[in-house]
C-alpha cells in the first residue's frame, strides 16, 4: 500500500512522496474552477459516499484478490439497516433541531449500523468466500454474484421494490454562506464524517498491529502466516472493516438523500469499484481519491447537461483506465496486476 | 447393474459406433427427435393441463433461444476461461441490428435471412472491438470491463432516443418469410419453432467442431495454464479474441432471431439480469460441456417461466393465507443466488460436468505415494 514507486533518483523519490498531495490539490482546484462552488460541494458529497464504498472493494481485493461483487449490495443493505434503526428503533420521523440530541442520535445510528454491517460482512466471508480460498479464480467471483443477488432480492422482498424514505436527521435548512453561495451543513457533515472515517482507517492500517498484519497478508499470505499472522482472522477483520465502512456509507446516503431503494447497490457498487480501479486497486488512499474523481466526472456531466450519460461516461472511463493504466493513478504495490 | 445396462445397450452398439464417427449427423438426428418429442409430450397429462400446445411450443422456442445464448457464453467462459459478465450486450446489438433494417421505425425492410448473418458479423465486430484492448487484462478485470460494457450498451440504447426511440424501443419488426412458400406470423408458433431448432442444431454442431479443432485445443491450453500455453507458442491474445468473437457472434445471431420472434426490442430486455441468468445456466449446466449447458439453460427457462407460475396457482389452492401472499416469481432471483453459491461451494463443476473440468475442480488428494 506504499505510494512511493521504485525510483532511485532523489527527484523521483520526492515526486513519488509528493504525488498524492499534489494530485489532490490539482484535482480540487480544477474541480472548483470548472464546476463552481455549488456543484463542487455536491461532487464532494457524492465523492465521499463513493470513496467509503470504494475502500471496501480495494481492501478486500488487496488482501485476497477477489472482486467482492456483493460489496455494492452490502452498501445498499447498510442504507436499509440505517433506515430501519433510525425510524423503527430510534423512532425518528424527520429532522432533529436540538443539537445535543442530534449528535447523540447520529452517533448511535452510525455505531449500530456499522456494527450490524460489519457482522454481515464477516458472515458472508465465512460462509461464501472462505471455503473457496484455494479454488479456481472464477469460483469465488461467481459466488459473490450469487450473494449479491440474494441480498438484493431479500431486501426487495422485505421492503418492496419502491423507493423507501429515510429520516433526514440533519435539518436541510441549516447552511452557511461561502462567497455568496449557500452551502448546506448537511453536505459538510457528510464530507466531514467520511473524511474522519478515512483518516481513522489510514491510521489503523499504518499504526496498529492488526493493520500491519493486513498489509503483510496482502503482500505475501504464506510468508506472513509463517511469521505468526493469523490469516483467517486478518481476512475476517478486513471484511469487518470494509463492510462497516459500507454501512457508514449507507447511513450517510440515507441522511443525505432521504431515501433508498433495493437496486441502489448495483450501479453505485460498480461506480465505487471503478473508483477503486482508478485510484489503483489495493491502495486505500487511491480508492478515496478515485471516489472523488468519479463523483466529479458524474456531477460535471450533469452540470453540462449530459446527466443521463453519467453512468456511460464513468464506465467508459473504467474501460479506458483498465486498458491504458491498469495500476491506476497511484499505482499499487505489485506490478503484475494486469 | 452394469451388466444389465451392457446387455440392454448391446443391440445399439453399431448405432452408437456410427454416431461416434458421425457426431454432427448424430446431433442433428438427436435434436430433430427431441424437437418432435417435446410438442408430443405437451399433449400428455399433466403437461396438457398447464397450457395449450401452441403456448408450449412458443415457450420451447424461447427456451431454445436461451439455450443458444448459454452455448455461446460457454465458448467464452467454459472453453477459453474468460468471464464475460456483459454477454447480453451482444444479444442486444444483434437485436437492434435487425430492428434498424427491418422495421417501420427506419422504413427499411431488408429480408431476414441475410440479416441473420449480419447479426453475427456485428456481434463479432463488437466482440473484437471490446476484446482487443481488454483481453490482455487479468481474468477478474476482464469481468468488470465486460460488465461495464454490458451496462453501457443498454444505457446508450436508452439515451440515444433519436436513433432507438429510447425506453419504448423499436416495435413492429418484420417477421421472417420464405417468399411464396411461408410467412411467419405471431399466431402460429410452429415456423419459428422449426427455425430456432434448426439454428440450435447448427450452432451446436459448429461448437463441437470448433472444440475439436486446433482453436478448441488452444482454448483448452490457455484455460488450463496460460503461461505454459504461451511458452508453447500459442498466441494467447489471438486465441482469446477468437473465443470472444465466436461467443459474441452467436449472441448476435440469436439476437436477430429473438427480435424477429417477439417483433420488438427495448433496452430493458438486455439488462444485467439477462447476462446473469445465462451465466447461471452455464454454471449450473456444467462449464465446458456444450450439451450440459444447453440442457441446463433449456430446463431453467422452462422452470422459471412455467413451473414457478404453476407453484403460485398450486399454493393458492391450499388457501393458506401466509403462503398465498408469497409470489414465487419474486423469489426467482433469490433462488438463483442461493443456487449459484451452493453450486460453487458443493459442486463447482456443474450438474453435467465436462470430463476435463471434473479433474480441474477435484481437490488434490495426497496419498501414501504423494500427489495423485
Amino acid at each position: 500500500m506504499a505510494t512511493a514507486s521504485v525510483t532511485s533518483s532523489t527527484a523521483g523519490r520526492l515526486l513519488g512522496t509528493a504525488r498524492l498531495p499534489l494530485s489532490i490539490f490539482a484535482f480540487l482546484a480544477l474541480g472548483l474552477g470548472v464546476l463552481g462552488i455549488d456543484q463542487f460541494v455536491n461532487a464532494m458529497t457524492l465523492g465521499a459516499i463513493y470513496a467509503l464504498v470504494a475502500l471496501g472493494y480495494t481492501m478486500v481485493y488487496g488482501i485476497i484478490e477477489l472482486i467482492n461483487f456483493a460489496h455494492g449490495d452490502v452498501f445498499m443493505v447498510g442504507s436499509f439497516v440505517a433506515m430501519f434503526i433510525s425510524s423503527s428503533l430510534l423512532g425518528n420521523e424527520g429532522s432533529i433541531t436540538n443539537v445535543p440530541l442530534l449528535g447523540v442520535s447520529v452517533l448511535v445510528l452510525f455505531a449500530l449500523t456499522i456494527g450490524v454491517m460489519a457482522l454481515l460482512g464477516a458472515l458472508i466471508e465465512r460462509l461464501a468466500y472462505r471455503p473457496l480460498r484455494r479454488a479456481p479464480k472464477l469460483a469465488p467471483l461467481i459466488t459473490a454474484i450469487g450473494v449479491s443477488f440474494i441480498l438484493q432480492n431479500l431486501i426487495q422482498f422485505f421492503f418492496g421494490p419502491t423507493i423507501v424514505t429515510v429520516p433526514q436527521l440533519v435539518p436541510i435548512e441549516w447552511s452557511i454562506q461561502v462567497s455568496g453561495s449557500r452551502v448546506p451543513l448537511l453536505n459538510l457533515f457528510v464530507i466531514a464524517s467520511s473524511v474522519i472515517l478515512m483518516v481513522a482507517l489510514q491510521l489503523f492500517i499504518s499504526r496498529t498491529r492488526t493493520g500491519r498484519a493486513m498489509r503483510t497478508t496482502s503482500m505475501d499470505r504464506d510468508a506472513s502466516s509463517l511469521m505468526g499472522v493469523n490469516i483467517n482472522r486478518t481476512i475476517m477483520i478486513t471484511f469487518l472493516i470494509g463492510s462497516g465502512l459500507a454501512g457508514a456509507a449507507g447511513v450517510v446516503h440515507g441522511l443525505y438523500y432521504g431515501n433508498t431503494n433495493y437496486s441502489l447497490g448495483f450501479q453505485s457498487g460498480l461506480k465505487a469499484f471503478t473508483a477503486a480501479v482508478l485510484g489503483g486497486i489495493g491502495n486505500t488512499a487511491g480508492a478515496a481519491l478515485g471516489g472523488f474523481l468519479i463523483a466529479f466526472v458524474e456531477v460535471g456531466a450533469s452540470a453540462f447537461g449530459y446527466g443521463r450519460w453519467g453512468g456511460a461516461v464513468v464506465f467508459s472511463l473504467l474501460v479506458i483506465f483498465l486498458v491504458f493504466r491498469p495500476t491506476g493513478l497511484l499505482g499499487s504495490h505489485t506490478g503484475d496486476r494486469a | 447393474m452394469s451388466r444389465i445396462s451392457t446387455a440392454l445397450s448391446a443391440p445399439f452398439a453399431p448405432v452408437r459406433a456410427y454416431f461416434r464417427k458421425h457426431r454432427s449427423f448424430g446431433i442433428f438426428v438427436g435434436v430433430a427427435l427431441l424437437s418432435i418429442a417435446l410438442p408430443l409430450l405437451t399433449r400428455v397429462p399433466p403437461f396438457d393441463g398447464i397450457q395449450s400446445t401452441n403456448a408450449w411450443v412458443n415457450a420451447f422456442t424461447t427456451a431454445a433461444i436461451y439455450a443458444m445464448l448459454a452455448m455461446g457464453l460457454n465458448v467464452v467462459i467454459g472453453f477459453a476461461g474468460l468471464l464475460d459478465l456483459g454477454y447480453a450486450a451482444f444479444f442486444a446489438l444483434g437485436g437492434y441490428t435487425y430492428a434498424f433494417v427491418a422495421s417501420p421505425f427506419t422504413g427499411v425492410h431488408l429480408p431476414f435471412w441475410p440479416m441473420l448473418l449480419a447479426g453475427g458479423v456485428v456481434g463479432a465486430i463488437f466482440g473484437v472491438l471490446l476484446g482487443a484492448p481488454t483481453l490482455r487484462l487479468r481474468g477478474d478485470y476482464l469481468a468488470i470491463v465486460t460488465l461495464g460494457f454490458g451496462e453501457i450498451v443498454p444505457i446508450t440504447l436508452m439515451n440515444a432516443d433519436k436513433f432507438t426511440d429510447g425506453v419504448n424501443g423499436i416495435g413492429g419488426i418484420d417477421k421472417p418469410s420464405i417468399p411464396g412458400i411461408l410467412q411467419f406470423t405471431l399466431t402460429n408458433p410452429w415456423p419459428m419453432y422449426g427455425l430456432v431448432i434448426a439454428l440450435f442444431a447448427l450452432i451446436m454442431i459448429m461448437i463441437y467442431r470448433l472444440q475439436d479443432s486446433r482453436i478448441g485445443r488452444t482454448w483448452d491450453a490457455i484455460r488450463e495454464d496460460e503461461l505454459a500455453a504461451e511458452s508453447s507458442g500459442v498466441n494467447v491474445v489471438i486465441a482469446k479474441l477468437q473465443a470472444f468473437a465466436v461467443g459474441a457472434s452467436i449472441a448476435g445471431i440469436v439476437g436477430v432471431v429473438n427480435a424477429a420472434k417477439i417483433t420488438i426490442v427495448t433496452p430493458d430486455q438486455f439488462r444485467f439480469a439477462v447476462s446473469i441468468s445465462v451465466l447461471a445456466a452455464v454454471v449450473l449446466g456444467g462449464m465446458g460441456n456444450t450439451i450440459g449447458v444447453a440442457t441446463g439453460a433449456f430446463v431453467i427457462y422452462l422452470f422459471q417461466s412455467i413451473l414457478l407460475k404453476q407453484l403460485n396457482t398450486l399454493v393458492e389452492n391450499f388457501n393458506i393465507p401466509v403462503l398465498n401472499q408469497i409470489d414465487f416469481l419474486d423469489f426467482q432471483y433469490v433462488l438463483y443466488g442461493i443456487v449459484l453459491v451452493l453450486m460453487m461451494l458443493k459442486r463447482p463443476q456443474g450438474i453435467f460436468p465436462a470430463r476435463r473440468r471434473m479433474r480441474e475442480f477435484a481437490p488434490l488428494k495426497i496419498g501414501k505415494r504423494g500427489l495423485k
